[in-house]
């Protein structure tokens, strides 16, 4: 009894585990994973410090405050005030952009979206992959097209660094328009291809952070009450058998 | 302490014997199974979804322009307000995982048979009031798939004939989902229906401690030998629910918190199945999200709602189709009038229709939350998704309806052929 009792549990749990990292992941159907790993501390600076170099121009995280990321990401007052802080607020206040709203809509079209869930709303995938996949188009008003969201209103902010992308359309045949193949650099930037990645992917990581700044806690938490759960749920089993003993006897 | 148990007693001398009936002299089979926890689950769920409830009205704000703020402020700046919201979040969805077998397992061994109609019934109550609670609790957060879930689901009421676009309006408060909706969404979300779910809680316990357990083997413990080691006139295949079940539940309780606790530490979004990707953007009536659809528990429901065609010039056809399928539910006690209760005894063609019933169940659930619709197109390349995907849904909707006609014709003109029920419950150890 208790053999095929613990075996049912062991083999319900076995499966329940292997089934939860499927779902841990947020989003982002059908793109190349970003690999991003939310607890690499590193990862984090360096997006941090992407975000706030290139981003914070025209993009707000509202829900996220300064202090938080200093404490979360294991920086200073001074350090994220003087690098990281280019905005004027003060510590305990969250990271808002200085662009003017309405000047925004005249040159994009669009206020530019705050991102504290973008993670969350489009998934990390998505973020990594549409940083990846700029590309000229003169077609478009601000002179940028991209793959994965086409026809989107922001041009390349991290064009410095990645290089200048053109598309590569495959021929038009009829009934079928011409469609891009494949992205091709044509004039090399600051970083090397496999650095951009790189780069992008600790960016992506930094938003993955903001959308949920507990993530960090959560899973470090969590390691204690799920090994805490799993021994009282055998003790708990211990006394139900110690309880049962005489309804299996009397059967 | 024996002073204070006899000062109490003197002055409510029926706590001690309602303790007796309900607990201690509350005699269940004794060969209750695994299907047989999720009652007790269910009740730590409600538990679990008030007290988490309590602690997220303190810091929620029941404005359209606030609501969405106060959530992430409850997930960033509340200490351990991020835990409290997805044990509640994660709380909604497991009390339907764990509603939905409890039902299952009433289905498979004909607890809701004579003499159990009013339990059944009452839980059938509880279900729908379940549904209407989480629907609002969905509305909340004010998120875009919020917004736009409550805009769909009150929109049917607009299919009632004379009266429907009139009765929208009136239960939106606006012209759209709007402060007013949410507002009173959230009065009946965290008062009314709670109160009402308790309620019926209590009267379904009540109404099956009149009757007595059913057990997998479908055997009625009380018409079999008596005596038992504690009373001579209970059932001698009867033990006492406490502390017999109270242990035994316990370790349900633990394994179930486990499974929880995955959840709740290592993926609260479940995949965006238990908190959708669209609901972490604002509600935003300007923009549709690409696919609507309700959470996960509501899905199969949807599905026959969406399977089902207009004709005659109105949508109503589906509504009644979607309420049909929870009314066919709640009348099986008089559509199944078979005498033998456990599928363990019951004929080849029932257990066949069981097979179908859960079949057509899961199926519409995947039709209902997209995934034949993003499969199809993967699987038959060339062919007209559309048109496969409603022959698939709709096969499966008369399958699920299909069941509970069968069930009526297969029991009603005496084609089952059970097999022999023992007089005394099995033990399998």
């Amino acid at each position: 009894m208790i053999k095929r009792y613990l075996s049912a549990m062991a083999l319900a749990l076995g499966l329940f585990v292997v089934t939860v990292p499927a779902f841990a992941q947020e989003g982002g159907e059908g793109l190349p994973s970003a690999g991003t790993n939310v607890n690499d501390r590193a990862s984090l600076q360096r997006g941090a410090k992407l975000f706030f170099n290139y981003c914070v121009g025209c993009h707000s995280l509202k829900y996220v405050r300064y202090s938080r990321v200093a404490s979360d990401l294991g920086l200073s007052e001074d350090e994220v005030m003087s690098n990281l802080n280019f905005t004027g607020a003060k510590f305990g206040e969250p990271v808002i952009s200085h662009m003017p709203a309405d000047s925004a809509k005249t040159w994009f079209g669009k206020e530019p979206p705050d991102l504290s869930l973008e993670a969350r709303a489009k998934g990390v995938d998505f973020i990594f992959n549409y940083l990846n996949s700029f590309y000229l188009d003169p077609s478009r008003p601000v002179g940028w097209n991209n793959t994965v969201f086409p026809n989107a209103s922001m041009p390349n902010p991290l064009w410095e660094l990645q290089g200048l992308q053109v598309a590569v359309h495959s021929e038009a045949t009829p009934g079928h328009d011409s469609v891009v193949e494949k992205l091709e650099l044509s004039q090399p930037g600051r970083m090397t291809p496999e650095e951009f990645k790189g780069a992008t992917r600790d960016l992506a990581t930094f938003l993955e952070y903001t959308a949920e700044p507990a993530v960090l806690e959560r899973q470090s938490v969590g390691v204690w009450v799920v090994l805490f759960l799993a021994l009282l749920t055998f003790l708990l089993y211990l006394v139900k058998h110690e309880y049962w003993k005489d309804v299996h006897e009397n059967h | 302490m024996a002073n204070l148990f006899d000062w109490v007693n003197e002055r409510a001398p029926n706590l001690a014997p309602t303790f007796r009936k309900h607990m201690t002299e509350y005699y269940a089979p004794k060969n209750f199974n695994l299907w047989y926890y999720f009652g007790s689950l269910a009740i730590l769920v409600l538990v679990n979804q008030i007290v988490t409830g309590i602690f997220l009205t303190m810091n929620y704000k029941t404005s359209a322009l606030e609501a969405f703020n106060s959530v992430e402020y409850i997930m960033r700046d509340v200490e351990w307000g991020w835990l409290i919201r997805y044990m509640h979040s994660t709380g909604a969805s497991l009390f339907f995982v764990v509603v939905f077998l409890h039902m299952f397992r009433g289905i498979m061994y004909g607890s809701f048979k004579r003499p159990r109609e009013l339990v059944w019934i009452l839980g059938m109550l509880i279900f729908l009031v379940l549904m209407a609670e989480a629907f609002m609790g969905y509305v909340l957060p004010w998120g875009n798939m919020s917004f736009w879930g409550a805009k769909v689901i009150i929109s049917l009421f607009g299919t009632i004939p004379y009266i429907g676009p009139g009765l929208v309006e009136w239960i939106m408060g606006d012209f759209l989902p709007a402060d007013a909706t949410l507002n009173r969404f959230f009065a009946l979300h965290v008062i009314a229906l709670p109160l009402v779910l308790l309620l019926l809680v209590v009267l379904h316990l009540a109404a099956l401690h009149e009757v007595g357990s059913n057990n997998p083997d479908g055997v009625d413990v009380k018409h079999g030998p008596k005596g038992n080691r504690w009373d001579a006139s209970k059932p001698l295949d009867a033990i006492p629910f406490h502390p017999y079940y109270t242990v035994k539940d316990l370790v349900g309780v633990g394994f179930f918190l486990l499974i929880a606790a995955f959840i709740i530490f290592f993926a609260p979004t479940f995949g965006g199945w238990f908190l959708e990707h669209d609901n972490f953007t604002p509600a935003n009536n300007l923009v549709t999200p690409t696919h609507i659809k309700p959470s996960w528990y509501f899905t199969p429901f949807y599905a026959i709602l969406r399977m089902i065609p207009s004709f005659f010039g109105t949508a109503i056809w589906g509504v009644i189709g979607m309420f049909g399928s929870i009314l066919m539910l709640a009348l099986l006690p008089w559509l199944d009038r078979g005498e033998v209760r456990s599928v363990r005894f019951r004929g080849m063609g029932y257990r066949i229709a069981l097979a179908v019933l859960v079949i057509s169940f899961l199926s519409l659930g995947a039709v209902g939350a997209g995934v034949t619709a993003e499969l199809i197109p993967e699987w038959f390349p060339g062919a007209d998704a559309t048109t496969l995907e409603n022959a698939f849904g709709r096969i499966m909707t008369l399958a699920y309806f299909g069941f509970f006609i069968f069930i009526w014709v297969y029991t009603h003109f005496g084609l089952e052929k059970t097999k022999p029920v023992p007089e005394r419950v099995t033990m399998h150890d």
